[in-house]
């Protein structure tokens, strides 16, 4: 497309403020061609952080896309055929099961902090289709280490409740 | 060495940053070639000093002395020597040495080969680049101390992150800062001339040799660390759009406009106040990557560090240097005078359409990276911005751009004529129009536009050697006319034909890593096989491997490739002993650009595992094309024009071999 929009002026016949003008448009048109996208693209690909209690207390709609957060209960996870899991993700007040299917990241365990992405069934049990622990052992992700201080399970400045992470001298 | 040494260093180093702050722009202003004369041997005294700590902190990691904490934290007796050299920048306060170490190495080599730059425009440069110095190195001093000691010290360290104990994690980071940083020089030279009032062509000709060697590093780290996590992650992806990853494209978009709009200020002095303010913008996006990379306010890999403290420093930083030379940009910018007039349709008016959506998409990504943050903020709730976003909003972007970049380069200066170039470019239409044709013939399945994407791409590269054809006149003269032609045309369009075709092979290699690849995941036992995009391949065991710091559970499997022998594939789950923590070690084969790509899951107790097979098609194709980009930056860099920098009698001589452009 070039420079769509201009018109092709082979014999200069533009005045000063006619090529100011036409650079201004230019710019216009490509701000708002990118405004647009920006606009149109955020609203379709925007996901919800949600815990367990939110899922619990929202009393959120099944079918919705969202990511839910929290640490793998102890003891939850069942591996099935054809690499199915099962698990509970749990924020200390409410849980909820979660099964998925694939290979899990490398620091998926239970007591962890991990955050999944996928919809929430109708018996609010959530179907994840991507788990994300691209998170280094040291810390928590931040949604999940935020919602868990909310819960009151985990304050500011102990360090992450996971059996792995060295204390951090002061 | 003790690394008390190293602290005091630091501290001296601080002092002399703080004396180049002020002297040398306190004799500017009074005229004082005396004052002015101080900045090039502080700023070299500077940068000893800072490298003296550099080197004293590096000791310490190779003698692996666990009373300093940092080296407690990050290195381990029984790493490779390598791993503990990159654990001194693989660790938070060490990165930040490492930053200021590349910074006082700029504002070195300013001193020591700026020879030909006017007295006040170097006293003036240096000073600005002591700002930055200072504020860095206090930063580091009252934050973030590398030398800090624990008694009683320990007898072991807590090892570096294994994700980080890779090579190519190694030489990511400083290739990195060599960018990030050196994009303070084409910062320093803007806010330098806005204090001065005086901005001319030679003034793009000092700035366009800095922001090529920033942007070729730039160039080279963002690459690197895309290979990194492509084989060493595990996942197959090799951009994410992580926000860390976006923090470095963000300061690549405005330095390649940058790059693009100093050619019309150096050319036809057109275009000079936005020249200026992009200098501005790509070294405060520089410094927004570090404050987004530095405070922990995002989540990644790369976060070492959740200090408020530390974050509110650097913001602090961020809002004084960048507020402060918009402030100066908006008081002073106005004085500049404009020349050059120029049509809309000529390269100027190309270049202004190159700077336009780059920057749009710079300002796309900088919407996607920080709108999670900002919402959060304002109203707390936690929204992630996924990849569709910016595969939306990127992608449509970039199409324009690169169907116009062929174009620019056969426009005329000042008026240009699109029918007459438009005919010029016939066989680069042609090959587009081939090149899909073949691809929708060849291909099954994929998306309806890749075999589109794979004719713009053609387009790009054919109208890139188009360029140089045309400018020789290859076929057209006698081919000794041509070879002589191609001897006497400058480097600088050899270096921009061959960075533009890098962006065509780029592309080719998305295009046939996103829209072709193929992807399979099976449970395997020992015995079992599995074919991916016609290959046979067999897990013959499971074998446990003890390695240096880790142990490796390694999947052996045999590939056969149409009934024949094609070597053997070792992924391996891999687990650092000191950490106890597992990583995922994939295997690659590698046939002509394209490669084939398995990754293992968990093994089951029953003795089977998971593993993932990719075929990616092409894909090597996307770190040759940043390859290509760069050895066209470095052509570019070798220009005589750019090596004698300010006109200068001998420029003459240089002209007149040469053809002119």
């Amino acid at each position: 497309m070039t420079t769509t929009g201009t018109p092709v002026f082979v014999r200069g016949g533009m005045t000063r403020k006619q090529r100011r003008l036409t650079l201004i448009g230019i710019a216009l048109a490509v701000l708002g061609l990118a405004a647009g996208l920006v606009l149109y693209s955020l609203s379709g690909s925007i996901t919800l952080f949600q815990s367990p209690t939110d899922i619990v207390e929202k009393n959120l709609q099944p079918g919705a896309r969202m990511r839910l957060g929290g640490l793998v209960e102890a003891g939850s996870v069942r591996r099935g055929q054809n690499m199915e899991v099962a698990f509970t993700v749990t924020d200390g007040r409410n849980s909820i099961p979660v099964a998925y299917r694939g290979i899990l990241p490398d620091l998926f365990r239970e007591g962890q902090g991990v955050v999944t992405e996928g919809v929430l069934g109708p018996d609010r049990s959530f179907r994840a289709d991507s788990v994300l622990a691209r998170h280094d052992e040291n810390y928590m992700p931040k949604e999940v280490a935020d919602s868990l201080k909310r819960q009151g399970h985990w304050k500011p400045g102990d360090p992450a409740p996971n059996p792995n992470a060295p204390a951090r001298s002061p | 060495m003790s690394p008390e040494i190293g602290h005091f260093a630091l501290v001296l180093g601080l002092a002399l940053a703080l004396v180049q702050s002020i002297v040398p722009i306190w004799g500017s202003r009074r005229g004082d070639a005396a004052l002015m004369g101080t900045a090039p041997p502080v700023a070299l005294g500077q940068f000893f000093f800072v490298a003296l700590a550099f080197a004293t902190l590096t000791h310490a990691y190779l003698v692996s002395d666990f009373s300093v904490e940092n080296v407690f934290q990050n290195s381990h007796s029984t790493k490779p020597l390598i791993y503990k050299i990159s654990g001194v920048w693989g660790n938070h306060e060490g990165s930040m040495v490492l930053w200021v170490l590349i910074l006082t190495l700029f504002s070195a080599l300013v001193a020591l080969f700026g020879r030909n730059l006017p007295l006040t425009l170097k006293a003036n440069v240096l000073a600005v680049q002591g700002w930055i110095t200072a504020a860095f190195l206090l930063f580091i001093l009252k934050t973030s101390n590398p030398f800090a000691r624990i008694t009683p010290a320990p007898m072991e360290g807590r090892d570096l992150n294994p994700l980080l104990q890779d090579v190519g994690l190694a030489i990511h980071p400083p290739l990195l800062y060599l960018g990030y940083v050196g994009f303070s020089m084409s910062f320093a030279f803007a806010v330098a001339a806005l204090i001065d009032g005086k901005l001319d062509a030679a003034w793009a000709r000092w700035v366009r040799p800095w922001t090529l060697v920033a942007w070729i590093f730039l160039t080279a780290g963002i690459s690197m660390g895309s290979y990194w996590a492509y084989y060493e992650l595990g996942w197959g992806g090799w951009w994410f759009w992580d926000p860390v990853e976006n923090a470095s494209l963000m300061p690549w978009l405005a330095g390649t406009a940058l790059l693009h709009s100093a050619i019309v200020m150096e050319k036809r002095e057109a275009l000079k106040v936005w020249t200026v303010l992009l200098a501005i913008l790509t070294f405060s996006l520089s410094l927004l990557g570090t404050f987004l990379v530095r405070s922990g306010v995002l989540t990644s890999v790369h976060a070492f560090a959740v200090d408020p403290e530390r974050g509110v420093f650097i913001l602090a930083i961020l809002v004084a240097f960048i507020g402060g030379s918009l402030a100066l940009y908006a008081w002073r910018a106005p004085t500049l005078k404009q020349g050059g007039l120029f049509a809309p349709v000529s390269r100027e008016g190309a270049l202004v359409l190159n700077n336009l959506f780059l920057t749009a998409s710079c300002a796309a990504v900088l919407v996607g990276t920080l709108y999670p943050l900002a919402l959060e903020t304002l109203t707390g709730a936690k929204i992630s911005v996924g990849p569709p976003f910016f595969n939306w909003t990127f992608g449509p972007l970039m199409v324009p751009l690169m169907i116009a970049m062929v174009f620019g380069p056969f426009l005329a200066w000042k008026r240009g004529d699109l029918l007459a170039v438009a005919q010029r470019l016939t066989l680069a239409f042609a090959a587009a129009i081939l090149a899909t044709l073949v691809a929708y013939a060849v291909t099954t399945g994929g998306p309806v536009m890749a075999p589109l994407f794979v004719g713009l791409a053609a387009y790009v590269i054919v109208g890139a050697l188009l360029d140089i054809a045309e400018r020789i006149q290859l076929f057209r003269a006698p081919a000794a006319t041509s070879l002589a032609r191609a001897r006497g045309l400058p480097r600088s369009a050899w270096g921009a034909a061959i960075a533009h075709a890098g962006v065509g092979v780029m592309l080719l290699g998305i295009v046939g890593e996103t829209a072709y690849k193929q992807e399979t995941i099976v449970q395997m036992r020992p015995g079992d096989s599995v074919q991916v995009a016609g290959y046979d391949i067999t897990l013959q065991g499971l074998v446990p491997v003890q390695g240096p710091n880790y142990r490796d559970l390694v999947a052996r499997l045999t590939v056969r490739e149409g009934g024949v022998d094609a070597g053997t594939l070792a992924p391996a789950k891999r687990v650092y002993t000191a950490r106890a923590m597992p990583t995922t070690e994939a295997a690659l084969k590698t046939r002509g650009v394209s490669q084939l790509y398995v990754s293992p899951g968990d093994a089951s107790t029953d003795g089977s595992i998971a593993l993932r097979f990719f075929y990616k098609p092409m894909v090597l194709l996307i770190w040759i094309g940043t390859l290509v980009m760069m050895l066209g930056g470095v052509l570019s860099l070798s220009d005589r024009r750019l090596r004698v920098g300010a006109p200068k009698p001998s420029a003459r001589r240089a002209a007149a071999m040469q053809p002119a452009e």
